[in-house]
């Protein structure tokens, strides 16, 4: 199956675009893990960061593929040496009553923060990577989770040789 | 100047050299076929039978002309009648723009009466597509959609177009250049050079990107000064003359013997503008076992997407070829010339005794009677891989085939399209029994437009080439493929105004070609073949040279 791989796009910022490209992954048989867009400094812009899964040449492929589309101003592979990637969750969680030490302390040991606590349940956020994120879920699970959601990883290339500037397409 | 949208549209095609737009008119592109008609004096509209035959009919006109292809549909049933077209022409990269119409932009989005999404359902079969809200946007999108149909890699782009937009009015500019991408630098090619200069048994794969590229002559200057056979991909089939020496003719399924043999053979395999389709290569670590792969091709996702490991020159056909000739010594290797010419002369089927009403004797005597020009349209299936393997192609483009999709009843419309292209002149058709079923409504079409078409129909009763596989891998189970219609082919071509005979000898084919033929309207000549007749060599789905049947 292979190894889990970033790319980085930017794309134009109009409604059928994130069909194009999710059209694209359907019809070539290559599964999207997460997908996170938002609009640039430039709102005629947005840029995705899209994780999947796949070998050598399933990357090469995804890659070309998508800067073939119209849309696509250009995406490149964000390798994982040379690339920063976080992910933002949001996780509520079930609490005995008053305050519960364990789910704080859990939640300090992975620099979480706390962000709404009521009867019965804490809600909380934390920003890590990937890999972090899902085994703090992992370890929720016996608390009882009540709901989460999650971002889908962002992507930025370390340094500032390989950047993804706006301004090379406007 | 305040234009409206349909004068727009109109103004833009008449400034795209579009001369000839074929479709059908209904609801949302009233305003279209208005402006259409008030201005019929630049451009000539051609209305078919049904949708489907425009779209073919555009993608004839494209390959024989050159130009890219226009068709005009109305939104809902108008609109997805286009889609087998539009995805014939983008498998086979057929520069087309698709214009369809669409309910007013109040409505658009609620169901309307005659609404599609047709954006949402072209989207995998376009190289982009556009819906227009807004007429202000009209013109920069025509403008772009011609460039990105026609530049790099060529296809299909469909513009759908509000009935609003047709009908509201902006200003037009009237010479906007838009170009989609910058051309193609010339890539690095020391690596292929060198490979070049290293190799003993070179061998050209050629395919439909150097039609496109019209890259013909340097392909064949290369041939000459590295003494290198050619094989050629099915879309490329017309790009060298089959009378040069070493041209090998076809390589794939149905290929001719020498061909598969010596690209197997071969130790430099230079593939220029081919994607090494499953149907042309078989097994692929076979295909390549013994050679180096040298992948010349303007799409980039096409270098290293079917065939691994090989030296990748990404770019124009025709300007990479002219830089490698000026930098390439001339090489000859006479015991591979020795072994090519052995091959040309051995291992391909026996030749069929000069009077059997055969495919290879039909085509073969159509050929000889008419000119190197013609443009040669053909349906899918068993016919048309003998016209491959036996039709003498001279001169470029003049091939009419669908390669990628594989499309029954692409024949007619095409064969319309490629004779509005070529100035009416005469256009042969081959087609089958079953093809030619499937859109046989077209010649209405002809009909009408006294397209001098010559209907070769290879009438067998059954669907030839399902029946060869049924018969050879399914043990002659024939499963809804003997048709046992009773449909007279010729009474059919009166009852739609044209005329036909029906032939099951050579010496009665030879009487109706040398015969008056109707200069003003279609004729079918019902060649009555046998149904067991079947297409060799084949090399069956996923296997290699080694497993080639050869009767």
């Amino acid at each position: 199956m292979g190894e889990r791989f970033t790319v980085g796009l930017i794309v134009s910022n109009h409604f059928g675009v994130l069909n194009r490209i999710s059209g694209l992954y359907g019809k070539r048989g290559f599964n999207i893990d997460s997908l996170a867009v938002g609009v640039t400094e430039d709102p005629r812009f947005s840029r995705m960061t899209i994780v999947s899964t796949g070998d050598e040449y399933i990357r090469s492929q995804v890659v070309k593929q998508l800067n073939k589309l119209h849309d696509v101003k250009k995406a490149v592979l964000l390798e994982d040496g040379q690339s920063i990637s976080l992910e933002h969750l949001m996780i509520k969680l079930k609490t005995n009553g008053s305050g519960n030490a364990e789910i704080v302390a859990h939640l300090n040991s992975y620099g979480g923060k706390v962000l709404d606590i009521g009867d019965g349940y804490v809600t909380a956020d934390l920003t890590a990577s990937t890999d972090r994120i899902n085994e703090f879920i992992e370890k929720c699970i016996p608390f009882g989770i009540l709901e989460l959601c999650r971002s889908g990883s962002l992507s930025l290339s370390k340094g500032t040789d390989n950047i993804l500037s706006i301004q090379d397409f406007q | 100047m305040m234009l409206s949208g349909a004068q727009i549209l109109v103004e833009e095609l008449v400034r795209h050299d579009v001369k000839t737009v074929f479709g059908y008119p209904g609801g949302a592109v009233l305003d279209i076929y208005d402006e259409l008609y008030k201005n019929s004096h630049r451009i000539e509209h051609i209305i078919t039978a049904h949708e489907q035959g425009a779209a073919h009919a555009a993608d004839g006109y494209a390959r024989a002309t050159g130009c890219t292809g226009v068709v005009i549909a109305t939104s809902g049933p108008g609109a997805t009648n286009l889609v087998t077209g539009i995805a014939n022409a983008y498998l086979d990269s057929v520069p087309l723009v698709a214009i369809t119409g669409n309910v007013a932009v109040p409505l658009l989005g609620r169901d309307s009466f005659q609404e599609v999404d047709i954006v949402g359902i072209t989207q995998p079969i376009v190289k982009h597509s556009y819906i227009v809200r807004d007429v202000r946007d009209l013109e920069f999108i025509i403008n772009e959609a011609f460039a990105l149909a026609s530049e790099g890699r060529k296809g299909p782009v469909l513009i759908d177009i509000s009935k609003t937009v047709q009908r509201e009015k902006c200003e037009y500019v009237g010479n906007l250049k838009v170009s989609a991408s910058a051309p193609p630098a010339l890539p690095e090619l020391s690596e292929a050079l060198e490979a070049i200069a290293r190799c003993g048994k070179p061998y050209i794969y050629c395919g439909g990107g150097v039609l496109a590229s019209h890259a013909e002559e340097e392909v064949l200057r290369l041939s000459k000064l590295l003494s290198a056979p050619i094989g050629l991909s099915m879309m490329g089939l017309s790009a060298i003359p089959s009378s040069y020496e070493l041209n090998l003719g076809m390589t794939g399924m149905h290929g001719k013997y020498a061909a598969s043999v010596a690209q197997s053979e071969a130790d430099l395999l230079i593939a220029v503008g081919v994607r090494f389709s499953d149907r042309a290569t078989g097994n692929i670590a076979e295909y390549t076992k013994n050679c180096t792969v040298v992948h010349i091709d303007i799409d980039d996702a096409e270098l290293g997407k079917n065939v691994p490991s090989v030296i990748d020159v990404c770019g124009d056909a025709k300007a990479i070829l002219t830089e490698m000739l000026a930098r390439l010594k001339p090489f000859r290797n006479e015991e591979w010339i020795a072994r090519v010419e052995e091959l040309k002369k051995g291992g391909e089927p026996a030749d069929d005794d000069a009077s059997a009403f055969t495919p290879r004797n039909i085509i073969r005597c159509v050929a000889s009677r008419v000119g190197k020009d013609t443009v040669v349209a053909t349906d899918v299936g068993q016919h048309q891989m003998w016209v491959m393997q036996h039709y003498p192609f001279e001169k470029p483009g003049v091939l009419l085939t669908s390669g990628g999709l594989g499309t029954m009843g692409y024949g007619m419309g095409a064969a319309i399209g490629g004779c509005a292209g070529c100035g009416w002149k005469r256009t042969v058709l081959f087609t089958g029994d079953g093809s030619f079923g499937m859109n046989l409504n077209e010649l209405a079409t002809a009909v009408s437009q006294k397209a001098p078409l010559l209907i070769v129909l290879f009438n067998n009763g059954v669907l030839g080439m399902v029946r060869q596989w049924q018969s050879l891998f399914y043990e002659r189970r024939y499963s809804s493929t003997t048709l046992g219609r009773k449909t007279d082919f010729v009474k059919l071509a009166e009852a739609f105004g044209a005329a036909g005979k029906t032939v099951s000898t050579i010496a009665e084919l030879c009487d109706v070609l040398d015969g008056p033929l109707p200069d003003d309207g279609p004729f079918i000549v019902n060649c009555l073949i046998d149904k067991d007749e079947m297409v060799f060599p084949m090399i069956p789905s996923g296997g290699s040279v080694r497993d080639m049947v050869l009767k």
